[in-house]
């Protein structure tokens, strides 16, 4: 095990700039996920980290070791390849045994490796067969399974879980968690899904255009986005977003609502600016369903758009300051479209961002 | 009144019928020609020119592969010669084409540079050329290089004529390689070139073995060039010696096709030993599917 640093690392294609002077440092034994939209740059930088893709500028260093110009093979790395890649030809033992016997390994010493890993994984029946004879979540076992054999410095996942089914994706989820525990090893895990992102990484880097946009902790890049595309990009359902403008200490919508300044921002903003306000579902609620006990309340009658319910809650839609928004009743009722109820909007949970530059307005 | 599961029932095996009825007369236009070939080269050449035709011989005989072997003046021609001949300029032009082809295929399917689509069109283009076409000019070249009547002319001739269509048939199998594969082989611990031995080029052999057949089978049934380029026992191949059944006013049409029996026994027994080469469908189950 090792840890990870990319220091002004740089991309370009031609004219396009897919990385730009990234600078990133992985603890030894991190799970750290990448995540952001398609095109972001995530899968070229994990690219570049097990070197099949050179790089413009820039350093990768593992452990101690400047690793920039040296072959895949030499970096001791394990990647999962959202494909599986698997060797077709090749049984399950001979798959996992590759890295192995390419090392020119002795015949016991790959056996015990290879079973080992299939005792982990629980693939010990798969292991005379061949990949085509297996199904989706048995290949990617297979393949993480591959990974473990080489027992690297860091693995590498490329959205490793985007091929299987919804049901699958949660079972392997959890899988690879425990696998981390267990191993302890480093990990960087590129995924455009952020429900993955938040539940397997110690650390989210949100990516935008080739650039980190914010890099912390599940809970801080969920409570306390830096960005207005990370508060949107982070949260299922996604943050409610309005956009208004500061005056006489209230913020007033398109459509000439108003909400109060909530008192956290007060000193953060001047009258006339634009901004755009964002609040979480869990944060505005029918009164009595909500998941917080609320701080500085603001009631409103609003009328219900739809309703989505899930049983254990309910997702309303209402239409607010010009926009609708999405709302997260707990402990739901029965409640009809076109009714209208009591809503209660924290304004000690809203986000603001500054309307230009859409950084988070948040001092403290 | 009868009920439509029957009758569908019914349609579906006329259909069937009238399918293996096809597929029997097209299989009869493919094998005639040649099960007429082995026939005559077994029966005296009355048999074979009456009319109308003779369909079940009278008496066969294997005069004609005794003759064709007792050596020249006994109606024999140096059919060994012709056979080492052949032999040679096919399988080393094979070779030689295949090597290109692998090169040139896998350089298409998986790199980028300047000029590629260019230069696979010109490669195609050089197919629309009728060989017969270049003979001349060949000739004129060969002479001047004095490689006329030497393997080495028809090798080089051959293995032109066959790398277009190897590079073209092996680039289609590389591409159907998926590149996470040679890269997961990089990562495993492989340089380029191991993971293209052991991972991409497994992958690829049906391809491989069917671009080797085809080169094959064109090297050692070319008849327009080799006439134009042999001249002896040097380096003439079988279907060249064909000709040497002919005469002035006659043609030993029994004798021809023995010959013709010679040439296509090793050519069938090829195919048969690349055939088990040629089963595909190895690629899946690389990728999700």
């Amino acid at each position: 095990m090792a840890d990870l640093s990319l220091r002004q690392l740089d991309k370009k294609y031609g004219s396009f700039h897919a990385v730009k002077g990234l600078d990133l440092h992985v603890e030894d034994g991190e799970f750290v996920a990448l995540v952001g939209p398609s095109g972001c740059g995530k899968s070229t930088t994990l690219r570049m980290i097990a070197g099949l893709e050179e790089i413009s500028s820039g350093d990768i260093l593992i452990g101690d070791r400047v690793v920039n110009d040296l072959a895949p093979r030499q970096r001791n790395i394990s990647m999962v390849f959202q494909s599986y890649a698997l060797y077709p030809h090749m049984t399950v033992r001979e798959n996992m045994g590759f890295t192995l016997k390419i090392a020119g390994r002795p015949e016991a010493e790959i056996e015990t490796a290879v079973a080992d890993a299939a005792r982990a994984l629980e693939i010990e029946p798969l292991l005379d067969r061949r990949p085509a004879q297996l199904s989706g979540g048995q290949r990617q076992r297979v393949a993480m399974g591959r990974a473990i054999v080489r027992n690297p410095d860091v693995f590498l996942f490329d959205e490793p879980l985007s091929n299987l089914d919804a049901k699958l994706r949660g079972q392997m989820r959890t899988e690879i968690k425990r696998l981390h525990a267990r191993l302890g090893s480093t990990v960087v895990y590129v995924t455009h899904d952020q429900i993955e992102a938040m539940t397997l990484a110690d650390r989210i880097v949100i990516m935008r255009d080739g650039l980190i946009e914010q890099a912390g902790s599940p809970d801080e890049v969920f409570n306390r986005p830096a960005t207005r595309f990370v508060a949107g990009f982070i949260g299922s359902p996604p943050m409610n977003m309005a956009e208004g403008v500061i005056q006489d200490g209230l913020i007033r919508f398109g459509d000439g609502e108003t909400l109060p300044l909530p008192a956290q921002f007060r000193d953060a903003v001047t009258a006339g600016q634009r901004v755009t306000l964002g609040l979480r579902p869990d944060d505005i609620y029918p009164v009595g369903h909500g998941l917080h006990a609320g701080e500085a309340v603001e009631t409103r009658p609003l009328e219900v758009a739809l309703t989505e319910p899930l049983g254990n809650e309910t997702l309303l839609f209402v239409r607010f300051g010009g926009v609708e928004w999405t709302s997260r009743m707990l402990n739901p009722r029965d409640l009809r479209r076109g009714e209208t109820v009591d809503f209660q909007i924290d304004l000690s949970r809203v986000h603001l961002f500054d309307g230009e530059s859409g950084r988070s307005l948040r001092t403290a | 009144m009868m009920d439509a599961n029957q009758s569908s029932r019914i349609r579906k095996r006329l259909t069937r019928w009238a399918l293996n009825v096809a597929l029997f007369i097209a299989m009869a236009i493919i094998c005639l020609p040649g099960l007429w070939i082995v026939l005559n080269s077994l029966r005296p050449t009355v048999e074979i020119m009456a009319k109308p035709p003779v369909w079940i011989p009278r008496e066969l005989n294997f005069d004609a592969y005794v003759a064709m072997f007792s050596g020249v003046g006994a109606g024999g021609i140096p059919v060994l010669d012709y056979f080492r001949n052949s032999i040679i300029i096919a399988t080393t032009s094979t070779v030689i084409a295949l090597a290109v082809g692998m090169a040139g295929g896998y350089a298409f399917a998986r790199y980028r540079f300047r000029g590629k689509s260019g230069w696979f069109i010109g490669l195609m283009l050089t197919r629309t050329v009728p060989g017969i076409a270049l003979s001349l000019p060949l000739f004129f070249l060969y002479a001047r290089l004095g490689i006329i009547d030497t393997h080495f002319g028809l090798i080089l001739a051959y293995v032109a004529m066959n790398v277009p269509f190897t590079i073209w048939l092996i680039d289609g199998f590389f591409r159907q390689v998926p590149k996470d594969l040679s890269e997961a082989a990089q990562i495993d611990g492989c340089t380029r070139w191991q993971a293209f031995w052991r991972v991409e080029f497994p992958l690829a052999r049906p391809g491989i073995a069917s671009a080797g057949i085809f080169a094959f089978l064109t090297a050692w049934n070319e008849f327009a060039l080799a006439s134009q380029l042999t001249r002896s026992t040097n380096s003439k191949t079988l279907p060249v010696g064909l000709l040497d059944y002919t005469a002035e006013f006659t043609i030993d049409w029994r004798g021809m096709c023995a010959l013709a029996v010679v040439m296509i026994v090793p050519a069938l027994l090829l195919t048969y030993a690349v055939q088990k080469h040629l089963v595909s469908g190895l690629t899946s189950g690389a990728i999700k599917g």
